[in-house]
């Protein structure tokens, strides 16, 4: 990849944070809700505060938050603030701020989306290219056949399918949660096989709504590699057909499917948090979920703000890593 | 000089099947394409019927006994809040199905608006309408739909507002389709041909380009359902939909919300997750089988 071609991709990802992070925080501006006012509206309800501190605290924490400021001023502070990931505080954890709460919740979304993704991706490619390869025996080519049909099933009903199954009338395993109610968190190995047990059905429904894109994608993109001179001369210097499958043809095939990765990180970021929300996993899914419950709105713009720029940011790695993998593109 | 004598033609005409058979035909051929319609034609049907025979008031709260499981009285049960789900279903469809065909409409409109702008005039437009495109693309629309969908007073949040959302951000897809496509029929014969004959740009592009688009657009707005469907579920499940309407994917919130599976309920959520399979399952289905109908390229080839 030539320096040129680098400072232009490094160039658009800019862009492209700037553009969501313009829209996340022209869009709230637009509407007529104040968030302040319904969260201590809604304080003062329950009781704690008269009406008339109501005022008082409003204006405070408007001062505290910079709203009193003029709009451009705000937005020049917000995108300084973005720079340095400072999404400001939660409206309903209030000491804590919205940076602190995704740091907290981070590692058990990440935990999942890598386990799922990788698993998800190995699993659907070597299928779909097994289903493409008329040397493979019958029945393995047709194992390819259930998750195609479960393309069009969105993770999410996986999810609540799997549990219905699994949890609800087989009792296998639990119905959501990270852990079984009233055991403490330690680190021992009953824990860790408690939390792993709570893992299985969202990872799963992960998994299964995910394969059968990647074998479609794969399916098609084996059978135009088929037809590719090198297989055939491969195939004519009587090479065995395990080492053609896997030099010859797995390997050419596969480079595509990666570039396909980036762009399906979008589609996956955002389903595994629904599923994460459904299980009630403490991932940021389940944040995003109490946060939009709770009328926090500096939570829920927080966290769509930090998977935008997470998603540019993976996309715009996959670019870099790809002539790496992919020599032939190095110069083009 | 010799003549060959041929012998006296024989008038033998060759049979055009009609044109029912010929569409029969090609969907033996095209499995996929007949099933996703036969499973679209029977929930319209389902709807349809429902809708004559059904009170909607009963897919409303306080309008049936609570949590009853599926019964004669009640084919698909009721729900924690005194719902019908059968009603509920049936208006759930049907609200599903606005949102779709409305979403899919507006956003194929403008998509195939900016990508012939883009494509048929090019230059400055095009690099502009471009750039947009790829900026827009990388960002998630679900977190964007969260975000506009979030600040919306929730009285506001109808089943148009819905899709409103989900059509804003979903027209770069269909545009830079509609685009590519229009730049390869640019460059084809008979449309200089059409040009030299002095032919307006509206001329050619409604008579020229448009009906040899027909396909793609179909595929096109096929594909937008699905994503508007899609969207807007995903919305509701996370609980940002109109809490009030029993829309699909606002069943499944509510069920989660009160522990359905934990309580025993499991036809609540079951349910409208059934219907969901159908509708995307059936949208998928159509949206493959005119890909091969369009693109006679990605025909199957085994």
């Amino acid at each position: 990849m030539t320096l040129k071609l680098a400072i232009r991709r490094l160039l658009f990802l800019v862009l492209v944070i700037w553009a969501a992070s313009t829209i996340v925080f022209f869009i709230p501006r637009l509407s007529n809700r104040n968030a302040l006012r319904e969260r201590f509206g809604e304080l003062a309800r329950t009781g704690g505060f008269s009406p008339q501190d109501l005022e008082k605290i409003i204006a405070s924490m408007q001062q505290q938050f910079g709203l009193d400021q003029p709009l451009l001023h705000q937005y020049w502070t917000y995108l300084g603030n973005i720079v340095r990931m400072d999404f400001g505080y939660s409206l309903y954890r209030y000491p804590s701020t919205v940076s602190e709460l995704i740091a907290q919740s981070l590692p058990w979304t990440i935990g999942l989306l890598l386990v799922t993704t990788i698993l998800s991706f190995i699993i659907g490619n070597l299928l779909g290219a097994v289903a493409a390869w008329p040397r493979a025996p019958r029945w393995l080519r047709l194992t390819a056949t259930p998750f195609i049909l479960l393309t069009g099933v969105p993770p999410v009903i996986m999810a609540i399918l799997l549990i219905f199954f699994i949890g609800f009338r087989l009792k296998w395993l639990p119905l959501g949660g990270a852990y079984s109610v009233g055991i403490v968190p330690t680190w021992s190995w009953s824990f860790a096989l408690d939390m792993l047990k709570h893992q299985i059905l969202p990872a799963l429904a992960l998994i299964f709504g995910s394969v059968g894109g990647w074998v479609l994608s794969m399916r098609g993109m084996g059978i135009t590699i088929q037809g590719e001179d090198y297989v055939n001369f491969a195939e004519h210097k009587g090479l065995t057909g395990g080492r053609i499958f896997r030099d010859y043809y797995l390997r050419n095939a596969l480079l595509p499917q990666i570039t396909g990765l980036a762009l399906a990180l979008g589609t996956v970021i955002g389903s595994a948090i629904i599923v994460e929300g459904l299980f009630g996993l403490p991932g940021i899914g389940n944040m995003l979920n109490l946060a939009i419950r709770a009328n926090d709105f500096p939570t829920i713009y927080g966290i769509v703000l930090f998977i935008t720029i997470a998603v540019a940011l993976l996309m715009t790695l996959v670019e870099f890593i790809y002539p790496l993998l992919d020599p032939r593109i190095k110069n083009s | 000089m010799s003549t060959i004598a041929l012998p006296p033609a024989e008038t033998t005409r060759i049979e055009q099947p009609g044109r029912a058979v010929r569409v029969m035909r090609y969907m033996r051929r095209n499995k996929g394409l007949a099933i996703g319609i036969l499973i679209l034609f029977g929930l319209t049907a389902f709807t349809v019927i429902g809708l004559m025979t059904i009170n909607p008031k009963h897919a409303y709260p306080l309008s049936a006994a609570l949590k009853k499981p599926p019964s004669w009285r009640y084919p698909f049960g009721t729900d924690f809040f005194g719902r019908d789900l059968y009603a509920a279903m049936v208006v759930g469809m049907w609200q599903t199905a606005v949102i779709g065909l409305l979403a899919g409409g507006i956003g194929t409109l403008v998509g195939v608006i900016f990508g012939f702008i883009s494509a048929y005039f090019s230059g400055k437009i095009d690099a502009s309408i471009r750039t947009v495109c790829q900026i827009l693309t990388p960002i998630p629309v679900l977190m964007i739909q969260v975000v506009i969908a979030g600040s919306l007073d929730k009285r506001d949040v109808t089943i148009l507002t819905m899709a409103m959302i989900v059509v804003l951000l979903a027209w770069m897809g269909p545009t830079l389709v509609i685009r590519s496509q229009v730049l390869t029929m640019k460059e084809r014969q008979f449309v200089a041909v059409a040009k030299l004959s002095g032919v307006s740009d509206l001329g050619i592009i409604f008579k020229e380009i448009m009906p040899c688009l027909l396909p793609f657009i179909a595929a096109a707005f096929v594909a937008q359902v699905f994503a508007a469907v899609f969207a807007s579920f995903y919305l509701a499940v996370l609980g940002l939909g109109p809490l009030r309407e029993p829309l699909l994917g606002n069943l499944i919130w509510a069920a989660q919300s009160q522990g359905a599976f934990f309580n025993g309920w499991w036809w609540w959520p079951i349910i409208p997750s059934v219907a969901m399979i159908l509708i995307l399952g059936s949208l998928a289905l159509i949206n493959m089988g005119l890909d091969e109908l369009a693109n006679p390229r990605v025909r199957r080839t085994e």
